[in-house]
């Protein structure tokens, strides 16, 4: 493993890595009638709306508490509850989520402290739950934003009422909608309950409005996320998460809800994962739709191995879609050798070690906190065969002539970016064909025959 | 321009049902009824049935106020206007954000300014590049300004740029970092211009403080560096183009067709070796009135250049701006010349108006967006037959709505107080008077005005509605009143409307279009709006069972 030779930049140059409320404003956008309230200057709704809006080809509103010169010297507390009162009087809605931005962190907001003195009273019973996380922009990416919103929903709404329930919690993290709509059709396959957090599979990718809505329709309903301490057991996404402080974990600490931490489900290997658990959990064998669908992935493999074996990877992005994608590939014999991400947990080479244990042999090269000036110096001394991650390699990939296949977020230069599966035997078999015929067209448009036959 | 009644929009054959047509009054009111009754107060003065008043008078409207907490709007900040709109679309320049890495990442050429670096002899381009001192914990508590200075040094060993500046974004202000004494300190230790903006998120009410912030600098750190004198029979600035999809290259084409020579685009296809002898120009043009005027005062003032308003967006528009630009030289050569490019151009733009009208005449658009461009495109939208019903702006002021003569009277608010007004005086060596005060006049009687907006509402009929920053909600409403053919707004309102199966142009990206100023522009614009207005997609809104439930519900043996 070659981590050592990284040079140590002090600028970050075209980053690989987005700021903390973007995560936290994914998370409040998926749960029922849910607004996300951004505290800070509005310029940082305005950037993470366009960003989202972009990616999902949808509508997406987040408030903001709209920070001005005076507000930043004296406090935001007046804006905030203004804020609130706004929104509850133009959406009505079921939860407000509360995020923070480096502005409100660095002059040190207490935002529970402000939202106490709060008088619900001249609102009846319209008052929504209102949940806060701190997410300044400073600390962390937006994937710490993300798990930090889930797991600050979790923490104020969840209750366990002692009756014991076959639910299973699943604690996606940031998926595709269609990954979240795949993940929701396999557990009720199971014939099980289920409670998913955040569920956006809706409100990020729905159809044409026949009338307007104030709110788009979809979401984890609030009553689903109370009756998460009942659970019988959570399933936790993400081998990066497993190490760190989780709402699948919270759970476990507070009502004794058994937490399953498996990696994101991308692969034969890892999916298997989640199936064995949904089985253990529920006592059911896997269904037979799913049985078939694995015997069609591997099937597949079988056909298709001699035509991607041995090439190589450039794979970016969070380090748990990055760790994920690491397995799949190094399953169908794709050596992901640089594997890069902006996060900075310190575990991403463990992880995939684990995954890979002979990585240091390939000369896989894996990059925490990179940038995409790094990944660029990295890529052009290995030639790799193609890379895969979000529309921002685009400029290198393209410097360097070689295919992108785009997964992950954000993608703004493509339309479907919501569509993509990732997970599940479905989603390996998309990102299988996908990689397959890249590779194979790649070596048919550079030959001098172009054979039409494989 | 007469009122746009009822019985007006009945004759031009709007797609409106006449007897269901809502009083754009009675909609305001609907409207109101809806927001907390301090929100509705404030609201009520930026939602204006537009009127004309006497010869002069237009209704005032509220413009360039905060934003209410918690209503969606979609301003962005100061930033955004400084480092995003000013200074991002010049190519060899490196722009350093110093703060959290969120503000450099989403600001990221995301709108599509192009530029062609083949005309510096450098060639540098790092239009492509997000730099970012991506602040830590670490920095928040003990100051960033040794990671600035690190950066800076790192940005100029490895790309040895020509020019350095720096962005401060919000928490920069906050812990004290000066951005203005690192950048002062590395100017002299590397030997480049370096310089700094405080255009920290939350000052001013919208990115239009960024946009003040931004001339500010550039007239103090680049105007004014280089005094080699082009050549060129007719030289102007173009303040306030931002070559987006490629707008400038099709002015570029057009004015140096009539000999018009650009010494200087602020900023689209722009280089800072164009800015530093841009002092040197003859003329000011101004394309984008609310984001450039400042510099255009301020180079009159410290060089005696004049400055005019044009707008070359449409043929129409296209056409009177050389003509004001031939007047205003007022040589018989250039005159001439101007006329010859309009004969040979519009040939093709008349061919396009002819063939689209047919399919559009009469159609209801609507453009919220920027602080010029819900103007510009108005003549754009009537040259294809249709009828801008529905204007307003993001970010401008009132003198962008009602013109220039509403300045004097502006109240100065906190908000603007906080942003720099700069002391200029003549130059004691450069300032020369481009033109002398009998030249003015006789210009002025032959309705060249200088130094004027008329601004958008003194362009619109009676009738119209104008909504200066509006909320996502108040777009809602009027879709569902008016249904027009065609939304024009950016990339945040942009799915909410085609949500409601109407289609939506993006007018400050493009989407993936462009260009659509000047002659060809104009051309792709109708073609564009054409195939929007009238694709197929839309017939597939509602299925068949859902267009006449009978049918569905017809047995076979019937």
């Amino acid at each position: 493993m070659k981590t050592q030779e990284k040079i140590e930049y002090k600028a970050t140059s075209n980053a690989c890595k987005l700021c903390s409320p973007l995560g936290a404003s994914f998370v409040f956008r998926g749960i029922e009638r849910s607004i996300p309230l951004l505290h800070g200057s509005q310029g940082c709704s305005t950037y993470i709306r366009r960003y989202l809006i972009s990616h999902f080809n949808e509508p997406v509103d987040i408030a903001c508490s709209n920070f001005t010169e005076e507000t930043a010297v004296f406090g935001g507390g007046a804006n905030l509850k203004l804020a609130v009162e706004n929104i509850i009087k133009q959406y009505n809605p079921k939860l407000i989520g509360i995020a923070t931005t480096c502005l409100s962190e660095t002059i040190g907001e207490d935002v529970p402290m402000i939202l106490k003195g709060y008088n619900k009273e001249k609102f009846d019973e319209n008052f929504p739950e209102i949940v806060s996380v701190s997410t300044p922009s400073f600390s962390g990416t937006h994937i710490d934003g993300f798990h930090g919103a889930v797991r600050a929903v979790v923490d104020s709404i969840a209750v366990k009422k002692k009756i014991s329930t076959k639910q299973i919690n699943i604690f996606s993290g940031m998926l595709s909608p269609a990954d979240l709509r795949h993940l929701k059709e396999i557990v009720s396959d199971f014939s099980t309950d289920y409670a998913m957090l955040p569920d956006y599979s809706d409100t990020l990718d729905g159809p044409l409005w026949m009338e307007y809505q104030e709110i788009p329709e979809g979401g984890t309903k609030i009553e689903k996320i109370a009756s998460m301490g009942d659970a019988a057991a959570s399933i936790e996404f993400g081998r990066i998460l497993a190490e760190e402080e989780s709402a699948g974990k919270l759970l476990t600490d507070r009502f004794q809800v058994p937490c399953y931490s498996l990696g994101l489900p991308i692969g034969v290997n890892e999916t298997d994962a989640f199936f064995n658990a949904l089985s253990i959990i529920t006592g059911r064998p896997v269904p037979e739709k799913y049985i078939q669908e694995r015997g069609r992935l591997i099937d597949s493999y079988a056909d298709g191995h001699k035509y991607v074996f041995d090439a190589r990877a450039v794979v970016y992005g969070e380090e748990d879609l990055v760790t994920g994608l690491a397995s799949f590939l190094s399953e169908v014999g794709i050596i992901p050798i640089i594997c890069a991400s902006g996060g900075e947990s310190g575990l991403l080479k463990q992880k995939i070690l684990d995954i890979i244990p002979d990585a240091e042999n390939i000369g896989i090269r894996i990059i925490e906190g990179a940038d995409f000036v790094e990944i660029n110096e990295e890529a052009k001394k290995i030639d790799p065969d193609f890379f895969i991650g979000n529309s921002k390699g685009y400029r290198i990939a393209r410097e360097m002539k070689k295919p992108l296949i785009r997964v992950g977020f954000p993608i703004h230069d493509r339309l479907g970016g919501a569509r993509i599966i990732h997970v599940g035997y479905r989603g390996a078999q998309q990102l299988f064909d996908i990689i397959s015929n890249t590779i194979i067209a790649t070596r048919q448009d550079t030959s001098p025959v172009g054979y039409t036959y494989m | 321009m007469e009122a746009l009644s009822k019985k007006r929009i009945d004759e031009e054959k709007v797609s409106l049902d006449p007897d269901e047509f809502i009083d754009p009054e009675t909609l305001k009111l609907e409207i109101l009824s809806k927001y907390p009754p301090k929100v509705a107060r404030k609201k009520a003065k930026q939602i204006i049935v537009n009127r004309k008043e006497t010869e002069e008078k237009y209704p005032e409207i509220q413009a360039n106020v905060r934003t209410v907490p918690g209503i969606i709007s979609q301003r962005g900040c100061c930033y955004a206007g400084c480092k995003g709109v000013v200074m991002g679309p010049t190519r060899d320049i490196i722009n350093l954000t110093h703060g959290p890495i969120g503000c450099g990442f989403y600001s990221w050429l995301t709108r599509r300014n192009q530029t062609d670096p083949s005309t510096t002899p450098d060639g540098h381009n790092f239009m492509n590049y997000c730099f970012s001192t991506d602040m830590e914990d670490k920095e928040i508590i003990f100051g960033g300004e040794k990671k600035l200075r690190a950066a800076i040094q790192e940005a100029y060993d490895i790309f040895k740029p020509k020019m350095i500046s720096v962005f401060a974004t919000c928490p920069v202000g906050l812990i004290g970092d000066d951005v203005h004494a690192v950048t002062r300190e590395m100017e002299e230790k590397l030997g480049i211009t370096i310089f700094g903006f405080s255009c920290e998120g939350y000052k001013g009410v919208s990115q239009s403080a960024g946009h003040h912030v931004a001339n500010n600098g550039l007239f103090q750190h680049v105007i004014g560096l280089d005094n080699t004198v082009k050549d060129g029979d007719y030289r102007v600035n173009l303040l306030g183009e931002y070559n987006i999809g490629g707008d400038a290259f099709e002015i570029e084409r057009i004015l140096n067709k009539c000999g018009i020579t650009i010494i200087s685009t602020f900023s689209g296809n722009s280089s800072v070796d164009f800015f530093a002898n841009s002092h040197t120009a003859d003329l000011n043009l101004i394309m984008c009135h609310r984001s450039i005027n400042y510099v255009a005062e301020m180079m009159e003032k410290k060089y005696g250049i004049p400055w005019f308003k044009i707008n070359f967006l449409s043929a129409g528009a296209m056409s009177q701006s050389l003509r004001k630009i031939a007047e205003y030289y007022g040589e018989q050569k250039l005159i001439d010349r101007v006329e010859e490019v309009i004969a040979e151009e519009m040939p093709a733009v008349e061919k396009a108006q002819a063939e689209v009208r047919p399919r559009l005449e009469g159609k209801l658009a609507m453009m919220f967006v920027g602080g010029s461009r819900a103007h510009h495109y108005q003549e754009m939208f009537r040259e294809m037959g249709m009828i801008p019903f529905c204007a307003g702006y993001e970010f401008a002021h009132r003198d962008d709505y009602e013109g220039r003569q509403v300045l004097p009277n502006l109240k100065v608010d906190a908000d603007s107080r906080n942003i720099q007004e700069l002391d200029v005086e003549k130059d004691p060596e450069r300032y020369n008077p481009r033109i002398s005060i009998e030249e003015l006049e006789a210009l002025e009687r032959n309705s060249i005005k200088l130094r004027d907006y008329e601004g958008m509402m003194t362009d619109m009929p009676s009738g119209t509605i104008v909504i200066d920053d509006i909320s996502q909600y108040e777009t809602e409403r009027l879709l569902e009143t008016y249904k027009p053919a065609v939304f024009c707004a950016g990339i945040k309102e942009k799915y909410s409307v085609q949500k409601h199966g109407i289609p939506m142009k993006q007018l400050h990206s493009y989407d993936n279009g462009g260009p659509y100023a000047g002659y060809r522009g104009a051309i792709n614009f109708y073609h564009e709006i054409d195939r929007m207005v009238n694709s197929k997609v839309w017939d597939h809104i509602k299925a068949p069972w859902e267009k006449s439930p009978e049918l569905a519900a017809r047995y076979t043996y019937e």
